[in-house]
């Protein structure tokens, strides 16, 4: 993989990011208040376009930075290197993809 | 002489935004599959977070949400550096991104509390 490539995608990602994470935190400082149920966690996500939209975004992102930050430092602390580095990257990346797509169509309940 | 280096601020700031970013990396596997719950309903959801009012998923939750904020805070350092002209001083910087991160563990503690 182009490492100039994952570099700019590194950083497009976190620029995208921070406001998402920002929203994130306020979302779980205001939904934890007084304890955190199924019923009003699905009450608000269920059907909404917007928060499905915003995970959707989120999960995307966090797959491509996810991976990429793993990737560097897999080359860096460990023996990993060439082919099974890229394979282990694109792998971590797959595996965030399928797992938060299937999270936010649990939540927001698009069949 | 040569770990130097690894007392500056700088260091510090490169090591806590790595080690969280891992952190995060690891967990959020489990964060997806624990919301993926919800595919089977709403009371399997309800199952999955009647496990986390343990003191140590608590404690793992509070530790989670101040590294989310820690890694956010230490990624806009690394932005800004790369990408703004401007400098601001290192350990203001790092002063501000940890005592961010703390405030907001702090504040999900107490909201959860509640």
């Amino acid at each position: 993989m182009n490492g100039g490539l994952l570099f700019l995608l590194q950083r497009a990602t976190a620029l995208l990011l921070a406001p998402l994470v920002v929203v994130h935190l306020g979302l779980i400082l205001y939904a934890t208040q007084g304890g955190l149920s199924a019923a009003e966690i699905l009450a608000r996500t269920r059907g909404s376009l917007l928060w499905g939209g915003f995970y959707g975004l989120f999960v995307l992102a966090v797959a491509v930075h996810g991976a990429i930050g793993l990737r560097a430092i897999l080359g860096e602390w460990t023996r990993l290197r060439g082919r099974t580095l890229e394979a282990v990257t694109l792998a971590v990346a797959f595996l965030l993809l399928a797992l938060g797509f299937r999270a936010v169509r649990a939540v927001v309940g698009v069949p | 002489m040569r770990a130097a280096h690894r007392h500056h601020p700088g260091y510090l700031a490169f090591l806590a935004h790595r080690l969280s970013g891992l952190a995060l990396a690891l967990f959020l596997p489990f964060h997806f599959l624990f919301l993926g719950t919800a595919i089977e309903g709403e009371a399997a959801l309800e199952g999955a977070l009647a496990w986390t009012a343990n003191p140590l998923a608590k404690l793992a939750e509070w530790g989670l949400v101040t590294l989310l904020a820690l890694h956010l805070a230490l990624g806009l350092r690394v932005l800004a550096i790369e990408f703004l002209p401007w400098r601001g001083p290192l350990r203001l910087w790092v002063g501000l991104g940890g005592g961010a991160a703390l405030a907001t563990g702090l504040l999900f503690l107490a909201a959860s509390a509640r």
